[in-house]
């Protein structure tokens, strides 16, 4: 029988997203589903009752119906204990749980035999697990929204313009942490026209940077701070010495600051102190997207936006709220593509595969059994850069331009040996007419090397279709012999009848290559246009 | 016309045909270079019938003669379509290597033409006929198996006989024996058997060559056999003592032999080992190129409506044609939807890898056939780079030139081949038929990406529903 999927309205003070919208309701009913949505649920997220209920879903009036008819419940936010009680005994809760800082709410939720998917716990290396990855499109969001914000509190324009009202400057933004988050906030500011900066402990990222449009900072210190799963991990003293030293410098520097820096388990690292913010220019603006858990700046205040020292800053906890209909439709899909995964069979009802890597690691909770952390992962930590294969041997010579690298020394002498010798037999025993010959053949061998290797590979099928009627050149053998004059008598036991029929069909033959080949090749090359 | 003239026009026509292949370096002055090929060609074909060589009594039968090749050809010329090029390029061929052996044949019984030499001059002078016959022979039936392999009439798969290395060589040994034979004869009627024994061996390493030869392997083939009519037609000019025949045939041969060392770069292939066996024989036992491992991961299929979604909410767009599309004949479809994409912005370029088709430069042709302007058509060095920025990579009935493992895995067989990087655009799409493999036999890690979506079916059928998609 088919179960029934649960979407509660989120209850966290200012929460607006919400676990489903209703395009993936409609893919969840083709699933086999049935889908139940609280009254009012998508209201933060723009989707109203009436778009959930075209889509194919049942509305529930109250929470407590929709939690007591739910076989799995659909969340965002981490459960409140009251909704922890709701939910049906033995029922399926998926969503943000955080196990290892709400111990409280794990024991709860044993205690009621449920079986709990805490979509933070995704696997994340798991490249098959990306599509589920909530955190990663949650991230993502609000990366772009701290831009936003920050474009929001700052008083001039991001692009720099050369107006007939005077020159603006582009606005610098120093991004600290390009994790998603950062990657999403460099790539938003890049396209609202200002100079990025950005810099991660990790420095395998740089090129991600890069590739965003922004410019990668370096800390001068040798470390490498790649700790798994994709996180940082924490620097030693030397290089957070180098790093304060970094940050200072690009604090008196730029406009805007927006830090994205966490350390998973542990409270956010201080990296703007307060006499970096008093360094800074006049309304700049700092976003401290790791406010949640205590923030990257000495002096934010989570959840609020402060001015002190002339500088802005923000400390919202909320910004995916702040885009609710974006990060609800990305979660939506994660959570559908989860669902994807537990109903391989389309019927209807989930199975909870214990010996998949990425429902393991995500099953904190089974039937009531804690099972949270996982085992480690069986897949292989994040190759060592040194196992890499050395980058696709020598890169060729670019295009068809020249005759390739030069050959190594050696093939050459073998090479020019060879052709000594060849050379010493033909002049030692061959007469001179033919050395005659011979000449031209070697000089039109080399005359066609250079001209063919200028040719552009998009006209190599029109140059064999030219060099092939080209060579019915050897038309002009054949015609020689259909009637050559004789000297008297040298033609009497000529067979003529035999050179006649054999010159005569070889001319009929190369006739056929020479108006054939021409021909075609004009009708590729009016067809090569701009 | 006096003989000198008739030296000078040769002169001329050689200018010429060099000029006509120096044209080629660009698609602007390439229709020029055709031209001057078409007066060359002219210029030494009047110079010789109106030349000292040539009595009024053959005219008549000359322009018969070209009457009936000259329509052929013209109506062959008008008729192909472009995807069967290969097949016309390399039936021509097998024309150019028959003549050479007529040509030879002709000159061998004319005494006039042997006659006036003695001695040492006697013996080049057959020997010069010897191997124009040789090499016209082995053109023309390695052309013919050829063509029947690109018209599908013969099988693709490489056809290896037992021992066939020791076939070639004792083939080798024989002609060399007759060759001596032949030199020591004195009267045509006993050279003719040594000749005709040579003939058939010729005919018959040229079969045996080809047909030993994977449909993969095609395009070095097809422009190895390019070269080798131009080598018959140098022997020729050796023969007959013509510079123009010498000079021409030795343009044309070189020019093949570049284009064989390209493809043979191009696929990472050793030239010998071309000729020597097909890419079947290494590749062709799957089970071995598996041991680097099967590719993990699951394939996940798209349909037509969701690949115009992404092609329409891309910026960059790569297409990566292959033999499939040439099949399918879905170049025009491509060619509209190409056209729909960039009216509306969308930056859209073609990438050709230097074997995708069946001969050198085939998707270019195609795509010129379908009004694709050629400078959004690049080649694989030139925007290789330009892939991690690319949105969509779209490969169209392509498989081994877009085939990651070629780059990652040593063991795989087609190990160092240079590949299209289609994977590290954000997403790419392959139209396939099926999940089979390529021509190597080899399995495509590419498929099981996570970023790759594969859209089964054919690939007009499919593109036609992509486009429709589109303008919906």
């Amino acid at each position: 029988m088919a179960q029934v999927i649960g979407v509660p309205k989120e209850t966290a003070a200012g929460e607006k997203r919400v676990a489903t919208v209703p395009e993936a309701v409609e893919k969840l009913i083709k699933l086999g589903f049935k889908v139940m949505v609280q009254s009012g649920a998508g209201d933060g997220a723009n989707c109203s009752d009436e778009t959930y209920r075209a889509a194919g879903a049942e509305i529930a009036d109250t929470a407590e119906k929709l939690w007591s008819s739910s076989d799995i419940v659909f969340k965002v936010g981490v459960p409140t204990p009251e909704e922890a009680g709701l939910l049906r005994e033995g029922g399926v809760l998926i969503g943000f749980i955080w196990p290892a800082q709400n111990p409280e709410l794990m024991q709860q939720l044993a205690a009621r035999k449920a079986t709990v998917l805490a979509i933070d716990s995704l696997p994340r290396m798991l490249s098959r697990a990306q599509k589920m990855d909530a955190l990663t499109s949650q991230a993502g969001v609000a990366g772009y929204r701290a831009v936003i914000e920050a474009a929001n509190a700052f008083g001039r324009f991001f692009n720099g313009q050369i107006t007939a009202a005077g020159k603006v400057p582009p606005a610098k933004v120093f991004i600290a942490g390009a994790g998603v988050a950062g990657l999403a906030a460099i790539g938003t500011a890049a396209g609202l026209g200002a100079i990025v900066r950005a810099n991660d402990t990790r420095a395998e990222v740089a090129d991600q940077v890069v590739s965003l449009g922004g410019e990668f900072v370096k800390v001068e210190y040798e470390e490498e701070g790649s700790g798994g799963g994709g996180y940082a991990k924490v620097m030693s003293e030397g290089f957070q010495q180098a790093q304060r030293e970094m940050y200072a410098k690009q604090a008196k520097e730029v406009d805007i600051i927006i830090t994205t820096a966490l350390i998973p388990g542990k409270p956010a690292p201080k990296l703007i102190t307060a006499d970096m913010v008093k360094s800074m220019k006049a309304g700049s603006v700092i976003v401290d997207m790791a406010a949640e858990r205590g923030g990257n700046c000495e002096l934010t205040e989570p959840g609020e936006a402060v001015v002190k020292h002339g500088v802005t800053l923000i400390g919202y906890t909320d910004l995916n709220s702040r885009l609710a209909k974006q990060s609800s439709t990305l979660y939506a899909t994660n959570l559908f593509r989860l669902a994807e995964e537990l109903c391989k069979t389309k019927d209807g009802v989930i199975n909870v595969n214990m010996e998949d890597d990425a429902i393991r690691g995500l099953t904190v909770i089974k039937d009531g059994e804690v099972t949270w952390p996982p085992p480690a992962p069986k897949l292989p930590a994040p190759p060592p850069a040194a196992a890499k294969p050395a980058a696709p041997a020598a890169k060729k010579g670019h295009g068809h331009g020249g005759a390739g690298a030069p050959a190594s020394t050696r093939s050459m002498v073998v090479i020019f040996a060879l052709a000594a010798v060849l050379f010493w037999f033909i002049g030692a025993n061959a007469p001179a007419a033919f050395l005659g010959h011979f000449t031209v053949f070697v000089l039109a061998c080399f005359v066609g090397y250079m001209v063919v290797w200028n040719v552009t590979p998009a006209l190599h099928t029109p140059l064999m279709s030219v060099t092939n009627a080209i060579s019915s050149i050897i038309a002009i053998g054949a015609l020689v012999q259909v009637a050559p004059p004789f000297a008297a008598g040298a033609g009497a036991d000529r067979p003529d009848g035999w050179i006649l029929g054999l010159a005569v069909v070889a001319v009929a033959l190369t006739a056929v290559n020479m108006f054939g080949g021409f021909a075609v090749t004009r009708r590729m090359l009016q067809m090569f246009r701009k | 016309m006096s003989a000198t003239l008739a030296t000078v026009s040769y002169i001329g026509a050689t200018i010429l045909f060099i000029l006509s292949l120096g044209g080629l370096s660009n698609p602007e002055t390439s229709r020029r270079g055709n031209l001057y090929g078409m007066i060359g060609m002219t210029l030494a074909v009047v110079a010789t019938v109106f030349g000292p060589q040539v009595t009024p009594a053959g005219y008549a039968w000359i322009i018969g003669a070209m009457v009936v090749g000259g329509s052929v050809g013209l109506y062959a010329a008008r008729v192909v379509k472009m995807t069967q090029m290969p097949e016309l390029v390399a039936l021509m061929h097998s024309l150019v290597g028959l003549a050479a052996v007529l040509v030879g044949y002709a000159n061998y019984i004319d005494p006039a033409a042997s006659g006036m030499f003695q001695g040492v001059e006697k013996t080049i002078h057959e020997i010069e006929i010897y191997i124009g016959i040789l090499i016209g022979a082995v053109t023309f039936s390695g052309s013919v198996i050829a063509f029947g392999k690109l018209s599908a009439k013969i099988s693709g798969k490489p056809m290896l006989l037992p021992g066939r290395h020791l076939l070639n060589l004792a083939g080798l040994l024989v002609v060399v024996f007759f060759a001596w034979r032949f030199i020591n004869t004195h009267s045509v009627a006993d050279g003719m058997t040594p000749l005709i024994v040579m003939t058939i061996i010729a005919l018959l390493f040229g079969i045996h060559m080809v047909m030993a030869i994977g449909g993969a392997d095609m395009p070095v083939v097809v422009s190895m056999l390019n070269s080798y009519s131009g080598w018959a037609a140098a022997a020729t000019g050796f023969m007959l003592n013509n510079d123009l025949l010498i000079v021409t045939g030795a343009l044309v041969g070189s020019s093949g032999a570049i284009l064989s060392y390209i493809m043979c770069r191009a696929m990472n292939r050793n030239f010998v080992s071309v000729i020597a066996g097909g890419f079947g024989t290494e590749g062709g036992k799957p089970a071995a190129a598996g041991s680097g491992g099967e590719p993990a991961g699951e394939v996940v299929e798209i349909l037509a409506p969701e690949t115009a979604e992404l092609l329409r909410d891309a910026k960059n767009v790569i297409i990566v044609p292959g033999y499939g599309m040439a099949v399918a004949q879905a170049q025009h479809t491509v060619f509209e939807i190409t056209q729909f994409l960039r009216e509306k912005g969308v930056n859209v370029r073609f990438g050709i890898h230097p074997v995708a088709g069946r001969m050198p430069g085939h998707m270019n042709v195609l795509l010129a056939e379908a009004k694709v302007p050629y400078d959004i058509v690049f080649e694989m060095d030139e925007l290789n780079e330009d892939f991690p920025d690319t949105d969509v990579a779209m490969v169209i009935g392509a498989n081994d030139i877009v085939n990651p493992a070629a780059q990652d895995d040593p063991a795989s067989p087609i190990a160092g081949m240079p590949v299209l990087e289609v994977w590290k655009a954000k997403t790419s799409i392959v139209m396939k038929r099926s999940m089979a493999s390529g021509y190597a036999g080899v399995d495509n890690p590419l498929f099981y990406k996570e970023n790759n979506r594969m859209l089964f079916g054919d690939a007009k059928k499919m593109l036609d529903e992509v486009l429709a998609a589109l303008k919906s």
